[in-house]
């Protein structure tokens, strides 16, 4: 195509270059709910989630969807794009190029409220039953080496996108939310556990007894899908398991913990 | 759909609080904090979900003169570059403040339990920003907002007498006599109204970036706060300054605006034109010529630790990098996305660049295919931040109006005509404190006051007005029309014929706003109707913004008009004042701060010689 001929969408500058049928999960359980289809043109260095903007521009300005940042920031516009948990944002629309149709749903581990919004209230009730941090009374400053707080800041890029509870097979398919807090908060649990100045006490008793970290079975579907690359398995909850078990089922592992703490 | 005003004040909800804070950013959360801490009854009501604000996007680092790196930083130094990066225009009161206060607000936050990079010592790490004498921004990594947004979140969830209420829209404040006493919204999710009782409001909502088409602001920034304050009498001020980011991605276009962390030149990145040539050191101005380096063998000297060689000048002002790349652009030397390039991989290794500035990695490989550890990145100017907005009290951040106070991005004084990279995440903390303090004092004297059923006929009627039957004009329309004329318009380099074009078409924009359709057939989580009441707020501050740019005849920081290219020393303390007129356009006045005081300008001295 020339120049002259480029079809430019008006309202993200974007050059139309290519087109798609793209179906889109609408509607809540009190409307029923259905997949939409709609022709779409794009540009193809655009992402899923402008793609959903040109679609509420240019035929359903009603089209619920959350979003923020656009930059893999903020975590909010998590959904499943052709059956893959994915943000929105992050996800290239030129990695599409060889389906014919792009199928976009909320997740499914938490209730629908409209379209592609999801209420995920669940998980902001679980973090207010998790302890606050406790620093050591009276210090004004805290002095801590970089190696030691390595692995807190690794937990602590989490932006509570959900992704990896949406995909925990614990919370969907067996619903277990009860028990489990998921590996979000299974994150969360270990920034706090590992924090080298936290002196909450029973922070890993509430870990196997509250929140559930014996349920994790290691399937690191979790790990697989978080957008910030947390090593969610391997460098949080199977170090946390380590820790349960050292406290509570092997008295070895815990005379040398004790031993170690006096040193 | 039509609507019933008399139906729907028998449904809506009533809520009471001692304060109530409109939004959840970093400001609003730390004015939370400090309001449940004197243990009054908050609400915090936000757009979005919890810890989802546009905190969250920044990304280099918070300043504080905390000295851990460089241990000749002190208050005084970061005072004196607060004032001389915003042009001596700022609010001292509110630049003293924060500078004193900001070492002891940054360390509390890892009481709270951030946990920010470490030096050797095992301190606080401190890097280095534009405008900044000394290595003085606490960071972790370049997420720095992430770090802070989610530590003051999991502090703020645990006070019983704090309640969050998220996805809540404001569209209302309601006041009488001067003095406010609450304030009107709806619930995105249910669609539900929903009427606040409060003592105390704090506005804590942010900028309005989105009034752009090039920006790197979130979909959030859409002056909600600046026109809720506007339309019931609150003065703003400074409105004219708006910061143009001068790192923005420029490729790939869906992208566009995107920041790209200061952090990078922070930690060495240098810029280059088409030509290969490190165009900066030919646009250092006047005013900086003492602390930057001539040459590129004193910024390489610098580069490598030598204290006594001065900064390299991609460590400049914002608001003049922005201008630099913008002139190479238009000279014809601009990359071939119309940027400039901005090297890293040249500079440090790959494995530093991957540990200091992850996100940076992360998102050029994922958006735009591009490894940063390998090639230049191509950037340019992006709309980030309102210098201006709500003029409060330097030391209790409260308005004209009796018991509204603002916080953070949305209030304006402390930045003055450009703000210095670093400081805006301070700013949220300092002064979101202050904010929530002053606000939960006059909540404990206060007492609620009733809001009669015409006040609340009227915020419904207003709220509701998309889903009247006979309006028809397209949010998304209107949005795309408003962010063409601004780009156009009122964007970096500003001129008095083409700010009063804007202002004619804005103008008649604002009755078109009237008109906006909201479609489908429910309330809830129904996008076109917050699209629609979010392009009201954002076409008013536009108008406010363009009739301030129209007012100041010079060219100061941010500010730059191509008909008045010089600075005029005689408007360094004038503040152009804007109020709602009786034409319901907005109308201007002018003020000025006080001198500064004699210990003040010693200090300033002390930190030239520093």
């Amino acid at each position: 195509m020339s120049v002259e001929e480029k079809k430019i969408d008006v309202y993200s500058g974007a050059v139309l270059d290519r087109k798609k049928k793209i179906r889109i999960q609408r509607g809540s359980p009190e409307t029923g709910i259905e997949m939409v289809e709609y022709d779409v043109e794009y540009d193809h260095t655009e992402v899923v989630l402008d793609i959903v903007h040109r679609v509420q521009a240019e035929f359903a300005p009603d089209l619920a969807v959350r979003w923020n940042c656009k930059a893999g920031k903020c975590g909010s516009c998590s959904a499943e794009i052709n059956g893959m948990p994915k943000l929105m944002c992050m996800t290239k629309m030129i990695d599409y190029d060889d389906v014919d149709v792009l199928e976009i749903r909320p997740m499914r581990t938490f209730p629908v409220i409209k379209d592609l919004v999801t209420d995920v209230s669940w998980n902001f009730e679980v973090n207010k039953r998790i302890k606050p941090f406790k620093p050591p009374e009276g210090l004004k400053e805290l002095t801590m080496q970089q190696k030691h707080v390595d692995r807190v800041q690794e937990y602590r890029k989490c932006i509570e996108c959900f992704l990896c509870q949406n995909t925990c097979h614990v919370l969907r398919t067996h619903q277990k939310t009860n028990e489990f807090a998921g590996p979000r908060f299974m994150i969360r649990l270990a920034s706090l556990e590992m924090h080298p100045m936290d002196t909450e006490e029973n922070r890993l008793k509430e870990i196997k007894d509250d929140f559930g970290v014996m349920m994790c079975n290691i399937t690191r579907c979790c790990t697989e899908v978080c957008p910030e690359e947390i090593n969610i398995t391997d460098n949080g909850i199977i170090p946390l398991k380590e820790r349960v078990i050292g406290e509570f089922y092997d008295p070895l592992a815990k005379a040398i913990s004790w031993v170690k703490k006096l040193l | 759909m039509g609507y019933n005003v008399d139906e729907e004040l028998k449904k809506v909800q009533k809520k009471e609080y001692d304060v109530l804070i409109i939004g959840a950013g970093g400001a609003g959360l730390r004015a939370a904090i400090a309001a449940a801490e004197a243990g009054v009854n908050v609400g915090i009501v936000t757009k979005s979900l919890l810890g989802k604000a546009h905190t969250v996007m920044a990304e280099g680092g918070a300043a504080a003169a905390l000295g851990n790196v460089d241990s000749r930083d002190n208050w005084k130094v970061h005072f004196r570059d607060t004032m001389k990066g915003g042009k001596y225009h700022n609010n001292w009161k509110m630049v003293e403040i924060f500078a004193k206060q900001a070492p002891d607000r940054i360390r509390e936050l890892e009481l709270y339990g951030a946990v920010f990079d470490r030096t050797e010592e095992g301190k606080i790490k401190q890097r280095n920003f534009g405008g900044h004498k000394f290595p003085r921004l606490a960071h972790v990594g370049d997420r720095t907002g992430l770090e802070m947004i989610r530590t003051l979140q999991d502090k703020a969830i645990h006070y019983p007498t704090l309640h969050v209420e998220m996805e809540t829209t404001i569209t209302k404040l309601f006041v009488e006599n001067g003095e406010v006493k609450g304030a009107f919204g709806y619930n995105r999710q249910t669609g539900n109204l929903i009427v606040y009782s409060a003592k105390s409001v704090i506005i804590a909502t942010g900028g309005f970036g989105k009034v752009f088409r090039v920006t790197s602001n979130s979909w959030e920034l859409t002056g909600d706060g600046e026109s809720l304050a506007y339309r019931e009498g609150v003065e703003l001020t400074d409105m004219e300054f708006i910061q143009f980011h001068p790192t923005g991605m420029v490729y790939p276009n869906s992208v566009k605006g995107t920041l790209v962390t200061e952090g990078v030149r922070g930690e060495g990145g240098i810029l280059k034109n088409i030509n290969g040539e490190r165009f900066m050191f030919r646009y250092i101005p006047e005013m900086f010529k003492d602390d930057y380096a001539e040459t590129e063998e004193e910024a390489e000297r610098w580069f490598k630790g030598d204290p006594n060689a001065r900064r390299p000048p991609e460590l400049l002002t914002r608001d003049v990098v922005a201008k630099a790349i913008r002139a190479e652009v238009k000279a014809g030397r601009g990359s071939p996305h119309g940027g400039a390039f901005l090297d890293i991989a040249s500079r440090r290794t790959p494995e530093e660049i991957k540990r200091v500035l992850p996100s940076m990695y992360h998102q050029f490989l994922k958006l735009a295919k591009l490894d940063i550890t390998k090639e230049p990145m191509e950037v340019g100017p992006t709309a980030h931040y309102a210098m201006g907005g709500i003029r409060v009290d330097g030391e209790t951040q409260e308005t004209n109006i009796k018991g509204i106070f603002a916080a953070g991005e949305v209030s304006a004084g402390l930045h003055g005509a450009n703000r210095l990279g670093g400081n805006s995440l301070t700013d949220l903390i300092v002064f979101g404190k202050i904010a929530g303090d002053y606000a939960a004092k006059r909540a404990k004297d206060a007492s609620l006051k009733s809001i009669s059923d015409e006040e609340i006929k009227e915020a419904i009627d207003f709220t509701l007005k998309p889903f009247d039957d006979s309006n028809n004009e397209d949010p998304y329309q209107l949005h795309a029309e408003l962010k063409e004329l601004m780009e156009e318009y009122v964007g970096i380099v500003r001129t008095e014929e083409g700010l009063k074009t804007a202002i004619e078409k804005l103008k008649d924009m604002l009755k078109r706003a009237d008109k906006l359709k909201a479609v489908g057939d429910t309330r809830k989580y129904n996008s076109s109707w917050h699209q629609a009441l979010d392009i009201k707020n954002m076409i008013t501050v536009a108008l406010i913004i363009a009739t301030a740019a129209l007012q100041r005849k010079e060219s100061r920081g941010a500010h730059t008009r191509e008909d008045f290219p010089e600075t005029d020393e005689s408007l360094t303390n004038v503040l152009y004042v804007i109020s709602k007129g009786d034409d319901g356009f907005p109308k201007v006045s002018e003020a000025t701060y006080p001198p500064m005081p004699e210990e003040l300008k010693q200090a300033m001295k002390e930190a030239e010689e520093a």
